[in-house]
């Protein structure tokens, strides 16, 4: 090996390991920075509606322990990131790919759905085929449904945002109507409620050695496999440099001999699935059962999730444990100091306006940078 | 990242394989109506044209079922052949469009087989149902069309929502309606601060206003509106009959007796298609979304356009936004724009980035909208969830039908960095 060729060898690494002053601040001081802004503003907005210091300091002492304080608190914070991130990740693969895929809800509620009717359908399944199989059929369902859209885009050129908003609406109607007819929907019951997941597809609690009631079940190991997926896909396959090709410059592709139709069906229908997967994962790992709108909203909230971690599968993985941590602490905001848990929603607001915009963070706390680099 | 490339798939292949989607589609409907519309009709579908103290009484239109519906499937059946020969292509999207109407109406028919149906009062509850729609397509409009993209539409027409009903609540409804638009055209100003000064990305800007809006009225209203119920009671604005013009049959009720957000969101629409298609003002406001660097090279400030379009579209969502609270519903719940801010943004493209064209399809959601809703009282076989997901199956056969000739503003979303 020649001199030069270890020279740039040697550099390569170092690019690597090294973070340098500017990498430091972008990647760590502004998200933090960012985080402690927002909450600043959401004590004025508390403060603006009533609430009286005092509440305050207990809100943000319940926000704290809520998300980090215990073991508990932590499995919480993990059990709500898992269906952010997987989903995050499917959203965060079509922006790779240069789709804006809206439709992540609706992915979410038909895979979820179709998870529980495999999960109480059939009986008599070893736990290690039951289970594998609820969970395919929502990673199924939410890819067929996503690749729609996809196949939409390709073959007529419908815009996805369009396409995947209307068929977010479509699939919570469809919903409805399976919650409220025979099989799906509880027997006896007139309200729409799904039957329950049999005990055989459940996805295992994993911490129940610790304390019985922990709530973190085998779905955060899903999450982080989908993390290592998602990297190994994008940045060390061929059609992962396919779908970053395509997002940046579609023509270029084309005329690289890229078949854009079946890019964007693959890309849409991987998205879908990993949505899919993290309804199946809400429904066989915390809740049990389907009910209208089970998804609390994971699928628009996940958006944010892709936004915030910049597309990138870690980054996702990072979003999504700070959304997580803000959704359990705000639980416990709401029992411990009484405020209201949609504050939690502004400050996730607030959160990416600011790491979006660095230079509103810098302009805000001027002395907290290096003065290089104040025009980036 | 641009909204819009459909660059990425060859546009004769769509051209030649629309029409024969199109083709097929207009061929499955034609066996529809006829084989369960026709079939099942016996008798007469009566269509009540007038209401009973209107001042000229128009009699019923009386269809009888059947024959109607052999007729729409005979002429959808001929549409969808046309289609498959040469030639039939080149008007797709139209014969779609005249497809789909007419097996609407074979639908209509059926459903009211042997009952009678008041066909105004349902065109009439259609207008009403655009008004947000369409206003949230005029500011998706009038934002693309200086190429910035607004997915915060939902945000401004919910802070809307929420404002006006707490100021209507307090100091009566046109207070109301002025401080929503004050409020709806910070969002804007913010929008706008974020994507032309800051350059963060358009969408991500989007998605966190509506996400601020959505964070900021729920927690208000249950934590403050929920104690002190006096600041959630705003007056409703009735409607105002237009002196004569109320009085025409069928039109008359339809146009011309409706509340002041109908007529103040037709105006827009009005104002909106002058400013930018007439005006020399709004030809430099296209030219910034078409071309910035040229119209830079020309004096126009770039900037200052892309700032007083976006925070005047901000207002005008503010405005359609208290339709929610002041003319409809009279207070403020959680989330209660449901989504038409994004119902908007289709109605936006599909309309191809023109005003009418957004009040056109933002027409064809009310309908749909209205449509669900009264056929509820007529009581059709079928699961009225399936009802509901007709419009937005609709629009998506809409849209994958025509998209292939509207085209956004070159310079969408890209944001402008003056040398």
């Amino acid at each position: 090996m020649s001199k030069s060729r270890i020279d740039q060898l040697s550099q390569d690494v170092l690019k690597r390991v090294v973070v340098t002053r500017f990498a430091f601040e972008d990647l760590v001081l502004i998200p933090i920075l960012a985080v402690i802004i927002a909450l600043v503003l959401g004590g004025i907005i508390m403060f603006a509606t009533g609430v009286s210091l005092d509440a305050i300091q207990r809100a943000y002492v319940s926000l704290f322990v809520g998300s980090v304080g215990s073991i508990n608190a932590i499995s919480e914070t993990l059990t709500a990131a898992i269906p952010l991130t997987l989903c995050g990740l499917g959203i965060a693969l079509g922006f790779r790919a240069g789709l804006f895929n809206i439709g992540a809800e609706g992915q979410v509620l038909l895979g979820g759905v179709s998870a529980v009717f495999v999960g109480f359908y059939f009986t008599n399944l070893p736990a290690f085929v039951h289970l594998p199989l609820a969970l395919l059929a929502g990673i199924l369902v939410g890819g067929a449904w996503a690749s729609i859209a996809g196949w939409l885009r390709a073959a007529t050129g419908a815009h996805e945002v369009i396409t995947t908003i209307m068929l977010n609406l479509t699939a919570m109607r469809l919903l409805d109507y399976l919650l409220r007819n025979p099989p799906i929907q509880k027997a006896g019951r007139t309200d729409p409620i799904s039957e329950t997941v049999l005990s055989s597809a459940e996805l295992p609690r994993i911490l129940t050695w610790i304390d019985p009631t922990f709530r973190l079940h085998a779905g955060i190991l899903l999450a982080i496999a989908g993390v290592a997926f998602v990297y190994w896909l994008l940045y060390r396959t061929t059609l992962g440099f396919e779908f970053r090709a395509s997002g940046l410059n579609p023509n270029a592709a084309r005329y690289a001999g890229m078949r854009a139709g079946t890019i964007i069906v693959v890309a849409m229908a991987m998205a879908g699935a990993l949505a899919g997967l993290a309804g199946a994962n809400q429904v066989l790992g915390v809740l049990g059962r389907a009910s209208p709108n089970f998804s609390g909203g994971v699928g628009f909230d996940s958006i944010a999730v892709a936004l915030l971690g910049r597309s990138h599968p870690f980054g996702v993985l990072l979003a999504g444990l700070l959304f997580g941590a803000l959704q359990a602490g705000g639980r416990q905001m709401q029992v411990g100091a009484g405020v209201n848990i949609d504050l939690i929603a502004t400050i996730q607001a607030l959160i990416i306006i600011f790491i979006a915009a660095p230079m509103l963070v810098r302009a805000a706390l001027p002395w907290m940078f290096s003065k290089q680099r104040s025009g980036s | 990242m641009a909204l819009v490339d459909t660059g990425a798939v060859k546009t004769a292949d769509i051209g030649r394989r629309q029409a024969l989607i199109v083709g097929w589609l207009l061929l499955g409907l034609a066996i529809l109506v006829a084989g369960v519309f026709g079939i099942e009709s016996q008798s007469v579908a009566t269509f009540r044209l007038s209401f009973p103290g209107d001042a000229f009484a128009v009699p019923s239109l009386i269809v009888p079922s059947a024959p109607y519906a052999y007729t729409v499937a005979a002429l959808l059946a001929f549409f969808g052949v046309r289609q498959f020969l040469r030639g039939g292509a080149r008007w797709s999207s139209w014969i779609l469009g005249i497809g789909l109407f007419l097996a609407v109406t074979a639908f209509l028919v059926w459903a009211t087989d042997g009952k009678s149906f008041s066909l105004t009062g349902m065109l009439q509850a259609t207008v009403v149902r655009a008004v947000p729609i369409a206003i949230g397509g005029l500011v998706g409009v009038l934002c693309e069309r200086v190429a910035v993209i607004n997915i915060g539409i939902e945000g401004m027409l919910l802070s809307g929502a929420f404002t006006g009903a707490v100021v209507g609540s307090l100091f009566g409804g046109v207070l109301g309606i002025a401080a929503a638009m004050v409020v709806g055209g910070l969002l804007g100003l913010l929008l706008a601060v974020l994507v032309v000064t800051y350059r963060v990305d358009q969408i991500v800007a989007g998605v966190a206003i509506n996400l601020f809006a959505l964070g900021l009225t729920s927690y208000v209203s249950s934590q403050v509106l929920t104690q002190y119920r006096f600041l959630n009671n705003a007056p409703v604005f009735r409607p105002l009959d237009i002196p004569y013009l109320s009085d025409l049959p069928i039109v008359g009720p339809i146009f011309f007796q409706q509340n002041i957000f109908v007529y103040g969101a037709a105006i827009l629409i009005a104002v909106s298609t002058y400013y930018l298609f007439y005006t020399r003002t709004g030809l430099r406001a296209r030219a910034v979304g078409e071309h910035p660097e040229a119209a830079d090279t020309l004096g126009i400030n770039v900037y200052r356009m892309r700032y007083v379009n976006v925070t005047v579209a901000g207002m005008i969502g503010g405005f359609g936004g208290a339709w929610f609270s002041l003319g409809s519903a009279g207070r403020f719940d959680d989330n209660m724009t449901g989504g038409r801010g994004f119902i908007g943004l289709a109605a936006m493209i599909f309309g191809r980035w023109h005003p009418v064209g957004a009040l056109m399809a933002a027409l064809v959601f009310g309908f749909a909208d209205s449509l669900q809703q009264k056929l509820a009282i007529l009581r059709t076989p079928i699961p009225s969830e399936f009802l509901a997901m007709a419009p937005y199956l609709a629009t998506i056969v809409l849209v994958a039908g025509i998209i292939g000739r509207a085209r956004p503003p070159a310079a969408d979303g890209k944001p402008y960095i003056r040398e």
